[in-house]
Order: C-alpha cells, then structure tokens, then sequence
C-alpha cells in the first residue's frame, strides 16, 4: 500500500526521514460537500474546484463517486488522498463481488469501513486528509452519514463537510423535513450551494448534483448556478468610502 | 532546519455529559444526545450510551471515535468471553476489563471520559467511574464529561455517598426509588443544560433492573 523509499520504520519516532513519509498538510484541496435524505434517497452536491493552496488550479475534479450498488461518496479535503480511498473502496467491492453470493455491501457497512481506515490512519499518525460523506439506499432503507479525518462519524438527515457544516447546516436545520421532493430537494441544496458561493472564497461556480434511490445513483452533468448581485449597496461600491 | 510540526491534532473534544445512580436493586445511566466541535453542532441526536453486557451499561464522552473503539474493543472481548465462559461477564467483571482496556493505551490514550452502570452479581445497582486511563472506583453515583463541574456538586448534595473508608462499611447506593432518582437526572441535565454549552439537544435515559433495560427520552434546550 505505501511505498517506502528509506529502510526506517513506518511509525518511528525517531530520525527524520520517517517523518517525511507522514501527511503533514495537504496540497490539492476541495471544499464543501452538502447532502441530505428525500423521499426517495440521498440527495448529494459538491463544486468541482481542485485548490491549491490559494490558486484555482483544478476546475473539473469530481468530488462524488459511486460506490458499488448502493452508496455514494463525497469527499472534501486531499484529491490525492481521496483517490486513494477511492483504490481501498474498488477493492473492497471487488472481493465484496467475488463472493458472488448475491448479498452486497449497503452504505452503513461501506460507511463503517471507512470509518475504520480514517481512524486508523489518525492511530498511525498519518491522516487521510477527507472529510468523506457517506450517503445511500439499500432494501428502502436511507443512509447518511459523514467521517472527518481523524475518525469521528456520526449519521444524520442531513450533512456536510467544511464551510457548509458553518453555512449549510444552519439553513437545512430550518428548511430541511421528511419526504422532501426530490425538487424541493434540490432547491435546498442550490439554496446551501449558492451561499457557499458567495462566502467561501474556494468554492467555485461549477457543481454536480447527485442523486441515489433504491434504483440506482446518478452524478449530474456540471452546471453553474444563477448569482444575484443587484444589491444597492454593490451598484456603487466606492461610494462614501474614504479617499474616493 | 528544525522539524516540522504536525498541525493537526490527533484529539477533539465532541463535548457532552453523562451521568450514572445506582439504587438498591436499579441502575439509571443517563447522557445528553449531542455532538459538537469547537462552537459547532454536528448532530443533536448521537446516542453516548453503549450497552455492553445484559446488565451493564457505558455512557462515554469524549474524543467520538475513540469512544467508538473502545466500544467496539469492549463488545468484541464480551463476545470472547461469552464463547469462553458460555454466559454473559457481570458488571465488576467488566468494570475491570474497561480499566485495564484504558490504561493499555496509557501512553496514546483513549480521551474517553467513562461511567459504568449495571447490576452486580446479587442484583443491587452498582457505578463506576474512570478517567481517560483506566483509573476507576466503585461508587453510588457519578458524572463525567463538559457538565460533570455542574452535575457532580448537586449530585454529592442530594445523594451524599458515605465514604468507602469508613467503619463498618455503608452502602453506596442511594435510598431512593428509581422514579426519584430518574427524576433526579432529568432535574439534574436540564440545569446543566443552561449553562454548559456542549450539553442539550436531548437526555437519553437508560434504566437497568431484574426484568432487564428499560430507554427514556426526554427534550433539553436547544441552544
């Protein structure tokens, strides 16, 4: 799983080198996932943005991924990181489907895992640098849930990572309830996604919308979201401001 | 050159109270249903009470994750036992096994903040209260977590334990009924509730007795 250039072990405390095997920060960043449960399923949202560091360097990194039949993962945080999770989660569907026994891994059981590889990872000192969002439909049971980087999961009708738990979260406290549409649905997320885009100076005015029902997942195809700027106080931004 | 620090902390703190009374022949183990971090909540309704045993019960706070470990480590011993022993492990038994589980992390600790409820072998309630490695003691009532500063005096006020020192031994347990001492808790979580920030949402209320467990819930302010 890791490659390790020196002979110095993995968790050593001592010598310098080892460290430099450990994820100290992350480098290709992406901001806010925003999900939550409908009618029919989990509805998911994520901009495309691929930080790096101050500059937009990436600007089509899907941050959604199917997982096997059921689930649907959203993560924000390390790209890198998070295409490593993606290579664990192919493997476990693989052996999952080599069983060949009709049985298959729902979101709860994909959720648990990677709550145990997020863990132990934060264990070794050597996080995953994700906070991943877990959401899925299995025998018309709905699915939410959430893991930060160093372990911690819970589930929930809705959830986010980042900014969107400051900004999201509050609006779907108040506008979120049960057998939304799935329009209604999606006007909320837009409504959570459109805050982000005007306060959170990483997200960016290109997001994907996923959706998962008992029928199987679906990723939007891109597409931007309508801003308003026609506030007074924008018209003339400069006015009374000193020295203008 | 000098080494580089790690900007990120192993550790957070997702906040909440719990708390335990033992009677004479019942066992209330209560915590709120909130998880936060930092100033944030990230869910009003997450269950901090584990049962680990037929009649014994764990409320946890602390770091989340590794209360979930801990949780998992004890369930997965039970179940060895079980397998071993062909019965259930009585609440001492696990009592012991929650120490000794803590302190074999004592240099990488679980920031788990535990109180053990249940019944003993002859059916009388019984507490045990730990820090995060593994220190513990028998007693008739505990608190632990954020509101444990705001709980633990009104509980030493209104149960007022006899001390284990004295001659002949006093029993532990309060005289209370369980009805009082449920109400005690309710009484007990909605004055922590106004002023420790990390508590509220919800009290989750776990009574254990002969005829098994028993599950209350009861509103907490919101904010």
């Amino acid at each position: 799983m890791q490659f390790m250039a020196s002979k110095q072990p993995e968790n050593s405390l001592l010598g310098p080198e080892s460290d430099s095997q450990r994820t100290l920060y992350p480098y290709v960043t992406g901001t806010s996932v925003v999900a939550l449960k409908y009618k029919d399923g989990i509805l998911m949202a994520a901009d495309m943005g691929g930080s790096y560091g101050s500059t937009l360097r990436y600007k089509s990194v899907e941050r959604m991924k199917p997982i096997g039949k059921h689930s649907l993962l959203g993560a924000s945080g390390e790209i890198s990181d998070f295409q490593e999770i993606l290579h664990y989660l192919d493997e476990l569907i693989l052996y999952d489907n080599m069983w060949d026994d009709g049985n298959s891994l729902g979101p709860k059981e994909v959720h648990n895992y990677l709550t145990r590889v997020m863990y132990n990872r934060r264990n070794k000192f050597n996080p995953l640098w994700n906070s991943l969002v877990l959401g899925g439909v299995k025998n018309g049971q709905k699915y939410l849930g959430t893991v930060s980087m160093i372990g911690v999961n819970f589930e929930d009708n809705h959830v986010a990572t980042g900014f969107g738990n400051h900004l999201a979260r509050p609006i779907l406290r108040q506008e979120w309830h049960e057998n939304l549409s799935f329009e209604d649905g999606v006007r909320l997320l837009e409504k959570c996604m459109r805050v982000l885009l005007y306060r959170d100076r990483s997200a960016i005015n290109k997001l994907q919308i996923a959706k998962i029902t008992e029928e199987g997942s679906t990723i939007s195809q891109p597409y931007s979201l309508k801003t308003y700027w026609e506030f007074s106080a924008f018209a003339n931004p400069a006015q009374g401001a000193v020295g203008s | 050159m000098t080494k580089q620090q790690a900007n990120w902390s192993p550790y957070d703190n997702n906040g909440g109270s719990c708390v335990a009374i033992a009677g004479a022949d019942y066992c209330v183990i209560a915590a709120d249903t909130r998880m936060s971090t930092g100033y944030n909540i990230l869910t009003r309704e997450y269950s901090k009470i584990c049962k680990l045993a037929d009649k014994c019960v764990m409320a946890s706070s602390g770091f989340q994750a590794d209360v979930k470990a801990l949780q998992k480590q004890l369930a997965a011993r039970h179940l060895i036992y079980q397998h071993q022993h062909n019965k259930q492990m009585n609440c001492p038994a696990m009592a012991q096994l929650l120490s000794n589980t803590l302190y074999y992390k004592r240099f990488f600790p679980y920031y788990s903040f535990n109180v053990l409820g249940g019944l003993d072998n002859e059916g009388k309630g019984c507490v045990f209260t730990y820090d995060a490695v593994g220190s513990y003691e028998k007693v008739g009532y505990s608190s632990q977590g954020s509101g444990s500063t705001l709980i633990m005096p009104f509980l030493d006020n209104q149960l007022k334990s006899p001390s284990p020192l004295l001659l002949p031994v006093q029993d532990a347990v309060t005289p209370l009924v369980e009805a009082e001492a449920v109400n005690l808790v309710k009484t007990v979580f909605a004055s922590a509730s106004e002023r420790d920030i990390y508590t509220g949402d919800k009290l989750e209320i776990v009574v254990v007795t002969a005829d098994g467990i028993r599950r209350e819930y009861m509103e907490l302010r919101k904010d």
